[in-house]
């Protein structure tokens, strides 16, 4: 009776032409297309890539279920059963291969936390679930950053614009250099130390960026959102360094006078390692998934009005694939799958390497570039990439402290005004 | 039930309590210890309630009655009360409310739901056919205010249609076991004797001091007590129950409840009223778009369906939900749809599940929907 019957005919959408479109970039001129993806394909093809893509997306989504539960659900549970024996572990630094051990699976049971659960739930992969535990809303991970903050900075501003210069606030973090196309600064000199820097203390990166301190000495973003959003961090930041560097230090004083004074101090820096861990692998599999020498990256003007087929290969030009095996896949929480990840960010990353072979059946199809290669490939390509991009330009317009760009955006300023 | 001694149960709510405390969850910050005692045991979590199911008893042809064994978070329930019933098919909890139908003076550590099976009813239907016994439920705390007064008077009235008898069971059984001394009135009509929840306890308190109990099968006109045809206060009056003299509870189809309410009123007895709707949402996936209304049930705001997405429409009713991407991608904008059935606008799919979470960036309603905003 329900449920079978066609449903009434709908408009169809695009990126742009319903009120669903994200807002800032739908262009002045209504008339104006996109020309995104015209290099490989034409408007109609781009249509039909789009609408295979939602074909793609449609078919795993019917098709989820209770082996998708039972796995998020059996993650969660060794994530858990790691954590518990690894702190356990820690409380041990006075016979070392069990502390090491502990420090290794705290360690792991944080990447496992942040990338397979934490980041995915936070995508809402699992909301078709309705558990609470794995509700995307709901949802905060074991790392300095609040989640609400990163949701909308990594979700929203990242997922939606995503490589457009002057909207994706992740084209190198306002610190480095990564495209071509960026402006260069002197600080960008730096590109690699601070690049090196950033992985040791990612998650304090990651918690920074989300207070969105630039935007607000911009005056792009309210003073009271601005507060709301340092408040929120703070409270984040404390309940983080009261578990890991008091709380748990501090159970173990009742062993002290069994043992020995620094056993606190141990635990204490046991903890310190595991997420320095966390931090340097996370921020290895962010930096390939984006920053790859051949991922595109995208003018803001060339973006306006772009149709879903547009957005669709938008994603699929400006990520980048790490190949390795089911583990290291799941150590990335299958963001080794970026480019997956990016076309259907709320499909669960489970089901990236299935969709993975429709991506290729179409990149095939319409001769497009499909970037993957071994972490090692990657990372090289990253720090090549890097290094290079700081060396000073000759071309003034490419560097963003030369009279002529300045007289550039001058022009532009007072073309706005006009 | 569980022999537990004294000791046992004080030594086990100390350390619920315990593992409930703030120190524990800071230590186990950002999540909540049932976050990890979950993972243990289902049935383990401190704060969240959870039920075995201990039998499914079939009452007709069409309702079963669940026994359950909630664990210790469960804090109990007054007779008329209901809680939030989810059961996870493939994957997806569905979440239902049901009225509490055992009596609240049961000491055995259990209780019981009955559930009506609707024709297209996803989980009346599961719970009804499949739900087996040894499968954990996930339940809220008890609520709601459909009880009785902490003095409970003498005289009552009890009366219901259909599946709407099963918080005024929980009453009656537990004003039965209460030992009440005075004049229950308790008046049910069912299509048929066939169609009856709990008849054979009925049949049984048939002859009890302290209520009397008529029941009328509106099919069956031959088979009830002197009482006929649907409820109308002549039934009342011959049952000599005086409206401003009697509290009474109504629960049912709502024309049921509605007729009750005009009888009460029209005798000033409005206040002696007390009223329970079991709201089963109707969804017409054929209504053209623009039909119905969007209830924002948090914001208590009600709006005529103009057919466009729910975020828009909320946004023009003043609402102000969070969103981001607008274009169903980043997941800002996910509500809990109450009930109702919605389109996709990309997908064109309708989903009409209770209880569940959608992009409102992306829906548009179809018919009646209410959302928790
Ligand atoms: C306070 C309260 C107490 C309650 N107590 C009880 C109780 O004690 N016992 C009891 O039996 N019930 C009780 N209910 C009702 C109960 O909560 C459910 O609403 C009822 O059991 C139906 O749930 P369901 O999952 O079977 O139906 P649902 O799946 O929610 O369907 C509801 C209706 O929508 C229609 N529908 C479903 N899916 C679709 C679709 N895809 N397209 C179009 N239409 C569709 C169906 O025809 C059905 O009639 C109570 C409700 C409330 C609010
Ligand atoms: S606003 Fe981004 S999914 Fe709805």
């Amino acid at each position: 009776m329900f449920g079978k019957r066609k449903p009434a005919p709908i408009e169809p959408l695009s990126a742009s032409s319903h009120d669903e479109a994200p807002k800032p970039l739908v262009g002045a001129d209504a008339e104006k297309r996109s020309p995104i993806g015209l290099d490989y394909m034409s408007y109609e093809q781009l249509e039909e890539f789009g609408n295979e893509l939602d074909t793609v997306r449609r078919r795993v989504l019917d098709d989820l279920g209770q082996t998708d539960a039972d796995y998020i659900r059996r993650v969660i549970k060794v994530q858990r059963a790691f954590e518990v024996l690894g702190r356990i572990g820690l409380f041990f630094p006075f016979f070392w291969p069990v502390f090491v051990a502990g420090i290794a699976l705290l360690a792991l049971a944080k990447i496992l936390e942040n990338m397979e659960i934490g980041h995915n739930v936070m995508h809402g992969q699992y909301d078709w679930m309705n558990d609470p535990m794995v509700d995307g809303k709901r949802y905060e991970w074991d790392i300095v950053a609040p989640a609400q903050d990163w949701k909308h900075g990594h979700n929203y501003v990242h997922h939606t614009y995503t490589n457009i210069h002057g909207m994706d606030r992740d084209i190198g973090y306002n610190l480095f250099r990564i495209d071509k196309d960026q402006p260069w600064y002197p600080s960008h000199r730096f590109n690699l130390p601070l690049a090196f820097g950033l992985m040791l203390v990612f998650e304090w990166g990651v918690m920074y960026h989300g207070v969105e301190l630039d935007e607000y000495l911009a005056g792009r973003l309210p003073k009271d959102e601005f507060q709301a959003r340092k408040k929120r961090a703070l409270r984040k930041i404390g309940r983080q360094l009261l578990k890991d560097y008091l709380l748990f230090p501090a159970l173990t004083l009742p062993l002290v006078p069994f043992t020995s004074w620094w056993v606190p101090l141990a635990v204490l820096g046991g903890n310190a390692i595991a997420n320095v861990i966390r931090n340097i692998w996370a921020f290895n599999v962010i930096f390939c998934g984006h920053f790859p020498a051949d991922v595109e990256t995208f003018a803001k003007e060339d973006a306006e009005n772009e149709t879903r087929g547009q957005w669709y290969l938008r994603q699929l030009l400006g990520s980048a694939n790490i190949s390795g095996s089911r583990l290291f896949h799941l150590l990335t929480g299958n963001l080794s799958h970026q480019i997956e990840h990016h076309l259907f960010p709320d499909i669960p990353a489970r089901r990236y390497p299935e969709v993975a072979r429709d991506v290729r059946r179409l990149v095939e199809k319409y001769g497009l570039q499909y970037n993957t290669g071994r972490l090692s490939k990657q990372l090289l390509s990253v720090a090549r990439q890097l290094a290079t991009l700081a060396v000073r330009p000759d071309d003034p317009y490419q560097r963003g402290n030369s009279p002529e760009s300045k007289a550039l955006r001058r022009a532009r300023r007072e073309r706005q005004a006009a | 039930m569980h022999a537990c001694s004294l000791s046992e149960e004080a030594a086990i709510s100390v350390i619920r309590r315990l593992l409930g405390s703030r120190a524990v969850a800071a230590l186990t910050s950002p999540h909540s210890v049932d976050h990890y005692l979950e993972y243990l045991h289902p049935m383990l979590t401190v704060a969240l309630v959870r039920a075995r199911v201990v039998e499914v008893i079939r009452d007709t042809a069409q309702a079963s009655t669940v026994v359950l064994r909630p664990n210790g978070a469960w804090d109990g329930f007054a007779a008329g009360q209901h809680v939030q019933f989810g059961v996870e098919v493939d994957g997806t909890r569905r979440i239902r409310c049901f009225s509490v139908s055992s009596s609240a003076a049961r000491a055995d550590g259990t209780f019981s739901v009955s559930v009506k099976a609707h024709p297209d009813g996803y989980v009346s239907q599961f719970v009804h056919r499949d739900l087996r016994p040894g499968t954990i439920v996930r339940l809220s705390q008890a609520g709601g205010e459909f009880v009785l007064p902490a003095r409970v008077p003498d005289d009552l009235l009890l009366l219901s249609g259909g599946s709407g008898i099963t918080p005024l069971m929980s009453m009656l059984r537990t004003l039965r076991d209460t030992g009440h001394r005075g004049r229950v009135t308790f008046l049910h009509y069912a299509r048929s004797r066939a169609d009856e929840m709990f008849t054979a306890e009925l049949d049984q308190l048939a002859g009890a001091e302290f209520a009397h109990l008529h029941r009328v099968y509106t099919r069956e006109p031959g088979r009830g007590g002197e009482l006929t045809g649907r409820f109308t206060p002549e039934h009342l009056e011959r049952l000599g129950v005086d409206p401003a003299a009697t509290l009474g509870y109504v629960c049912g189809p709502a024309g049921l409840i509605a007729t009750v309410r005009d009888t009460y009123e029209r005798l000033g007895a409005g206040a002696m009223l007390r009223t329970e709707h079991f709201k089963v949402p109707a969804v017409d996936t054929d209504a053209a778009d623009a039909t119905g209304a969007l209830t924002f049930d948090e914001s208590d705001v009600v709006v005529d369906n103009d057919g466009g997405t729910i975020l828009r429409q909320a946004e023009a009713a003043g609402l102000r939900p969070d969103f981001g991407c607008r274009m169903g991608v980043c997941n800002t904008c996910a509500v809990k749809k109450n009930h109702g059935a919605v389109r996709h606008v990309i997908s064109g799919d309708v989903s009409a599940n209770t209880d569940e979470t959608i992009k409102i960036c992306v829906n548009v309603p179809v018919g009646d929907v209410s959302m928790a905003l």
